[in-house]
């Protein structure tokens, strides 16, 4: 039970953190259909960093802790950096967000595999030394548990063999849910993706509100794709996140929009994909009986049953799809 | 006189929209592959190994790749016309001027066809099932390569009526459906070829790709094409595409169909008020797209010699993707298609060159073609760079709409005149 929440966690988290990052968008009006190649981007930036970090002796593994939240900081700085692509061609250019998103989904794994090759005539950046679980993974001694100690079951399955970055995200994702829905610059914020020739007419600076939400995007996409290479490749970048940007879109699309919604989709979504990739030894209650692996199914299914749910669902609430109303249209302020 | 007369003719043929776009374009491409040069250069200041020599070795093939012959002995890299390089342009060009036609055909009634990738793959599983399981001692290779072609362009009109018809009848925005099907269509061909007998088990170490055509005899002919081209994969199937692009640009601009298509995209409210079945014409666009991208497939992999990697769950194909900036770049004109596709499969023969010959990597192609539908994206403000006049205002929400939308006004003055 404890390995299936830990897998799912794995998988839950980047979900949350870059639909989040939708949310922000969009909510401020811009389309982010580039979350894939930003979290590559962010994937890339802090393996990177990791890898430099490491060779110059930086940082010793008694600092890994240290070093792991350098990281997402930094990888966060470059996909807000990255992101600042988008917003230029959507607020000030007033280009077809679609169209931009997709080049930047095309440029940042080019852009990336090309650094990848020229520093390592491969196809693959991963860490200098040493592998992510035995640097950066959460020990029995972090915790001051003794090796022989018998922990209970929130201890083993929520503390130790578990990565700071997934409290570091959460905690963040309730931070700014906090910020967007229940603050003045969050309505704000809000009112930008909803009517912005409203907002402007009450002073609120649109462009500048949706380069703000584009850019925490931006910076959240980057964090996720960082974490997703840390929890799930072993802190390698290869210029490729799985799809996982797409599925974060359909998970924000799923959740409607709404933070708590959200959460539980990236949940949901966040079993399946751990289903898929682990279904034959998951065992759920212990008795050494592999449920899912007798139950025949093939793990295409649990792969693609995230896309097939949310396409569904997309086709029975089209009608109370809470969409922000003005998101992909660019702000023109001579037409109201 | 005739001078002046010939100039202000000059000077219009200028003024018109069409030739402002297709100065917008060549921009982007000159931007993008100066983009992609100016990356080259500043590695080679940086990179201790990489002298600035070789830098501009890069540059040239970047520029030139596809007429390049290779490295002399003396070291030096040697251009003119090859055989080889243009052959196989010409062979890659093939799909990407299909899907290019997809997205361009969707485009034009006012639709992101982003969907493309995943109608090429789900066009790809069915024209390997009809040319690998028809056996040829029975049927003649011809007829199988028939069926075959016609089953991918099938099947991939199937996968787009699916995001067709969420937007006609219940509203859904094509792009977001569109990313639910690729991935969907990813994942269901892994699934149908996991097991199957179709995996090229013969061969050590090539289990993961699906059998090539050729082993049922099921080749594309190669109408002598490959004498001129000599020890390219080039075949028929170039010809087919050009002609798929003249059948689409007649249907476009010809026909009662492409009128009411366009009318859709500029506006389908007026169009239904016009008596124009609007749901009815978006979900026959879409089918069109996808047949076109799986009829890309179908191409490309029925050539005989093309690999099919089958696991595809975790990436889509970028034979796909590379239809939306070959539509772009073409200005959604489907005669246009054809060269845009020319231009982007030499982009990727450049970028094999690169590999092949210098330190650099094939990548640096895909950052161009990158920079150029970045561009493109707003080549709305580009296209007004050669505008003298007072900017029109312009609704810049969406490209393919404006595009529709100008198409029938040029139509509308040219009729006045």
């Amino acid at each position: 039970m404890s390995f299936l929440i830990q897998q799912t966690i794995i998988y839950t988290i980047p979900l949350l953190i870059v639909a989040l990052a939708g949310i922000f968008a969009e909510r401020s009006g811009v389309i982010n259909l580039a979350l894939e190649g930003t979290m590559i981007f962010g994937a890339f930036i802090g393996v990177l960093f990791i890898n430099i970090s490491q060779a110059n002796g930086w940082f010793q593994k008694e600092n890994a802790q240290l070093l792991l939240i350098l990281t997402m900081a930094v990888s966060a700085f470059f996909g807000a950096l990255f992101s600042l692509l988008l917003s230029f061609a959507a607020v000030n250019m007033k280009a077809n967000q679609t169209i931009s998103g997709t080049a930047l989904n095309m440029l940042s794994p080019a852009l990336t595999l090309f650094f990848i090759s020229v520093i390592t005539n491969q196809n693959v950046l991963s860490m200098y030394e040493g592998d992510a679980a035995s640097w950066f993974m959460l020990k029995r001694s972090d915790f001051g548990f003794e090796a022989t100690e018998s922990l209970n079951f929130f201890e083993s399955t929520f503390l130790i063999r578990n990565y700071l970055t997934t409290y570091i995200c959460i905690a963040i994702y309730i931070i700014l849910s906090v910020i967007l829905y229940r603050t003045k610059f969050g309505l704000r914020l809000r009112s930008c993706g909803e009517n912005p020739h409203a907002s402007d007419s009450l002073g609120i600076n649109v462009k500048k509100m949706r380069y703000i939400g584009t850019t925490i995007s931006g910076a959240l996409a980057g964090m996720g794709g960082f974490v997703f290479s840390l929890t799930t490749a072993n802190a390698s970048a290869t210029g490729d996140v799985a799809g996982f940007g797409f599925l974060a879109l359909a998970v924000m699309i799923f959740g409607n929009w709404n933070p708590i919604s959200v959460a539980g989709a990236a949940f949901l979504f966040g079993l399946f994909k751990c289903i898929a990739a682990a279904y034959a030894t998951i065992d759920i209650n212990g008795d050494g009986v592999f449920t899912l692996a007798q139950l025949g199914i093939s793990t295409n299914l649990y792969r693609m049953l995230p896309y097939v749910i949310t396409l569904v669902v997309l086709a029975f609430t089209s009608k109370h799809s809470r969409a922000p109303k003005a998101e992909g249209i660019p702000y023109d302020k001579s037409k109201r | 006189m005739q001078n002046k007369k010939l100039f202000s003719k000059g000077r219009n043929l200028l003024q018109k929209d069409s030739a402002k776009s297709l100065l917008a374009s060549l921009l982007s491409v000159l931007i993008g592959i100066f983009a992609g040069a100016l990356l080259v250069l500043i590695i080679a200041v940086f990179d201790k190994d990489i002298t600035i020599g070789h830098g501009f070795e890069a540059v040239k093939l970047i520029f030139f790749g596809v007429l390049s012959k290779g490295r002399a002995e003396s070291g030096e890299i040697l251009f003119g016309f090859s055989g080889v390089n243009i052959g196989n342009m010409l062979f890659r060009a093939t799909p990407i001027i299909m899907t290019g036609l997809s997205v361009s055909f969707a485009f034009k009634s006012g639709l992101f066809n982003i969907g493309a990738p995943g109608q090429y793959l789900i066009g790809t599983a069915a024209t390997l099932i009809t040319a690998l399981s028809i056996p040829s001692t029975l049927v003649p290779p011809v007829i199988i390569w028939i069926l075959a072609f016609l089953s991918g362009m099938l099947f991939g009109a199937l996968w787009g009526v699916i995001p067709g018809v969420f937007r006609a009848y219940l509203g859904i925005n094509e792009v977001l459906s569109s990313i639910m099907t690729n991935w969907i269509a990813a994942n269901l061909v892994t699934w149908v070829f996991e097991n199957s007998p179709f995996r090229n088990g013969a061969e050590s170490g090539k289990v993961g790709y699906i059998m090539k055509t050729s082993a049922n005899s099921v080749t594309t002919a190669k109408l002598g094409l490959d004498r001129i081209f000599e020890g390219s994969q080039v075949n028929a199937g170039i010809i087919v595409s050009c002609l798929a692009a003249v059948v689409i640009y007649v249907i476009i601009s010809k026909t009662t169909l492409g009128f009411e298509l366009k009318a859709c995209g500029n506006n389908r409210l007026a169009a239904e008020y016009a008596g124009i079945k609007g749901k009815n014409r978006i979900v026959l666009a879409m089918a069109v797209a996808g047949g076109l991208a799986g009829g890309g497939a179908a191409l490309y992999y029925l050539s005989g010699n093309t690999e099919f990697f089958w696991s595809t769950y975790q990436s889509l194909p970028t034979e796909g993707f590379n239809g939306i900036p070959v539509a772009l770049l073409a200005l959604s004109n489907p005669l246009g298609v054809i060269f845009s596709g020319c231009f982007m499969s030499a982009l990727s023969i450049a970028g094999q060159q690169l590999k092949n010959f210098t330190a650099y990597n094939e990548n640096i192609t895909s950052i161009v073609i990158a920079v150029i539908v970045y561009l493109s994206a707003f080549s709305l403000i580009l296209r007004n760079l050669f505008s003298k006049r007072k900017l029109r205002q312009e609704k810049s929400t969406s490209f393919p709409v404006n595009l529709a939308k100008r198409e029938i006004e040029a139509e509308e003055r040219q009729a006045q005149e």
